[in-house]
């Protein structure tokens, strides 16, 4: 193991900001993966910290191909979550909103550029990422549909989805739309939570990633596939939304299945305590998402759903 | 007239709610064109409270010149505004980059549907921005390269200082002005001032130039400036300059001054130490129309921007 500063900013009054690289293995650039890019990515900060862990293990035991590398960062921002927020503690901008970056730019930009360069050259690209709207997830990797994505590689991670995401504007600076149009095969992989670690889907993402490292002939690792992974477009998921705002009491979780009609949440009038809505399925099928803001604003997402029939 | 843009319930007993104001003439014909003028999409972004306050006291000053309709939208982002927040509390993106929203979407993203839906139609929109709490700018208006033939000629009538037309970038085409300009309502961009202040001046300024807009489209009738002749200019004349270290930024130069190749604009210091880190220089002759007001920096923060003229 070869641990790397890929990139390093002076501060006037804190320890210097470092981006730290674990290389292991020789060779060409096989795949590279990316944790925590916001300061609250704990969960993706841990399963990093893992997967260095168990590299480390398999690159002793010789375990990594021939003439093969791999590169794990376990943080790209240290700095915000040493200080508890999620974005860049200055001036509040998103990393992971700054790719492919700029050297001459600002703070964020010059931070995004150099940790762009370091890992743009590899062939495979892994971020563990967590989404804009707070909550529990199936465990899925995501691709974005740039015409470089490659569906049937993603489909080889042993993990319950795949979903298909059509680009928005704001997309276009993330580091997964950059990696591809820099024609790396990137995905994002989501587990069940950010703020706090969830072992379950952590060692989950583990297995999972390391399974996938092995089935593209860059480590030596033994895994059974326990899931026939389906592919879902992002928009093919049914959204259940609540048309009020209270206090939000599920009565349901990720990975639930419901029936047509059967009671998911109710929200409660912060107030007077009655029930002033009960969101039920609108569809059978399973729990692929569920918000977790005690505190519900109307119109929310409150559940996406896997349509079954 | 004060109307509701967009209302739905907070969780603990409030409304949110956008407002705006529509000043009409005494008797409608029905082919009266309109104007908005909306700001606080950034909550921050304090510049535009005073221009809207002081466009409307003016028109109630002379309602009788008043022959088209005035929408005032003064806080687009209110709980931002209430909050000291640039963007929406509880919501993550950047509001000026969810637009044209989705009125099946998000708290935030219906909002945004709902404030496209209400400005769309407008004979013109002004979208007025004040930097951010880290820098200052002359009054100035920003125009995006493919809109560049149809806005021109109406930022020239406005007032301002400069007119910057900038290349195109995927990402802007979720701002509300892109949004606005792309089903065919003409929206310029102002962006003056600093986060978090008002600077008077420069709100009388633009002020002026929309009583000369107003003018122009014939919504009205009443005496008004001449309005000056911008700089204009694209990319390639701007230098952006950014810190190379970090630490705290101790200004020379003055705003709005016209600088001299090689002139001392300014420097980072260490006060730990007392040392010098860097000394900023002028990388050209041109206007100083951009200057850091907030001191402490990280390697890359800008701290100035140069629009370069020949001499």
């Amino acid at each position: 193991m070869n641990r790397r500063i890929l990139f390093e900013m002076n501060s006037v009054y804190r320890d210097s900001f470092r981006v730290a690289g674990y290389v292991f293995g020789h060779g060409e650039k096989s795949a590279c993966i990316i944790g925590a890019m916001r300061g609250n990515e704990i969960q993706q900060l841990y399963i990093c910290s893992q997967l260095v862990k168990r590299l480390s293990e398999i690159e002793n035991a010789g375990g990594i191909k021939k003439g093969k590398s791999v590169m794990v960062v376990p943080c790209c921002n240290n700095y915000s979550m040493n200080v508890g927020k999620r974005f860049w503690p200055s001036d509040n901008t998103d990393i992971n909103r700054m790719y492919p970056g700029y050297h001459l730019g600002e703070t964020t930009q010059r931070i995004a550029a150099g940790i762009f360069e370091e890992i743009k050259d590899y062939q495979i690209g892994l971020q563990f990422a967590s989404n804009y709207i707070s909550g529990k997830f199936l465990p899925h990797v995501k691709i974005m549909e740039t015409g470089f994505e490659d569906l049937e590689m993603a489909k080889t991670f042993d993990f319950p989805y795949v979903i298909l995401r059509k680009p928005k504007p704001y997309d276009t600076t993330t580091l997964n739309y950059n990696w591809q149009i820099w024609e790396t095969k990137a995905f994002s992989l989501y587990t069940a939570s950010t703020d706090a670690i969830d072992k379950e889907t952590a060692i989950l993402a583990e297995k999972a990633t390391l399974a996938f490292l092995a089935k593209q002939n860059i480590i030596e690792y033994n895994h059974k596939d326990i899931y026939d992974t389906k592919v879902l477009c992002e928009n093919d998921m049914i959204p259940v939304k609540s048309d009020v705002s209270g206090i939000f009491l599920p009565e349901k979780g990720h990975d639930d299945l419901v029936s047509k009609g059967d009671i998911l949440a109710n929200i409660v009038d912060p107030y007077e305590g009655h029930v002033i809505r009960q969101i039920t399925a609108p569809c059978k099928g399973r729990i692929f998402f569920v918000q977790d803001k005690t505190l519900l604003l109307s119109n929310a997402l409150v559940y996406r759903i896997i349509k079954e029939d | 007239m004060i109307e509701y843009v967009s209302k739905m319930a907070l969780p603990v007993g409030e409304e949110f709610h956008i407002m705006k104001n529509r000043l009409t003439p005494d008797m409608l014909t029905g082919k009266e064109k309109r104007i908005s003028i909306v700001t606080g999409t950034h909550g921050d972004e304090l510049e535009g409270q005073y221009v809207c306050y002081e466009l409307l006291r003016r028109i109630k000053e002379n309602q009788k010149h008043l022959t088209g309709i005035v929408d005032v939208y003064p806080a687009l982002n209110p709980l931002g505004v209430d909050t000291i927040n640039r963007g929406m509390p509880l919501f993550d993106l950047d509001m000026n980059r969810i637009f044209p929203g989705d009125a099946n979407g998000t708290m935030a993203e219906t909002v945004a549907a709902d404030i496209i839906d209400d400005l769309k139609g407008s004979d013109l929109c002004i979208d007025i921005h004040a930097s951010n709490i880290f820098l200052k700018e002359i009054s100035q208006i920003r125009i995006n390269e493919i809109s560049k033939e149809k806005l021109v000629p109406l930022a020239k009538r406005l007032n301002i200082d400069y007119i910057w037309v900038h290349s195109t970038a995927t990402v802007l085409e979720s701002t509300l002005a892109y949004s606005l300009n792309d089903i065919g309502t003409p929206t310029l961009v102002v962006e003056m001032g600093v986060g978090m202040r008002i600077t008077k001046e420069y709100g009388n300024q633009l002020v002026d130039g929309i009583f000369v807009a107003m003018k122009d489209l014939g919504i009205w009738d009443g005496e008004v400036i001449e309005p000056k002749e911008p700089i204009i200019s694209k990319d390639g004349n701007v230098h952006f300059l950014n810190a190379a270290v970090s630490g705290i930024f101790v200004t020379k130069a003055s705003h709005c001054k016209e600088l001299q190749k090689g002139e001392h604009i300014g420097n980072i210091v260490n006060p730990l130490t007392g040392m010098v880190l860097q000394k900023i220089y002028s990388p050209c002759n041109g206007l100083l129309f951009t200057l850091r007001e907030y001191p402490v920096v990280n390697e890359g923060a800008l701290v100035g921007r140069i629009l370069e003229r020949k001499v």
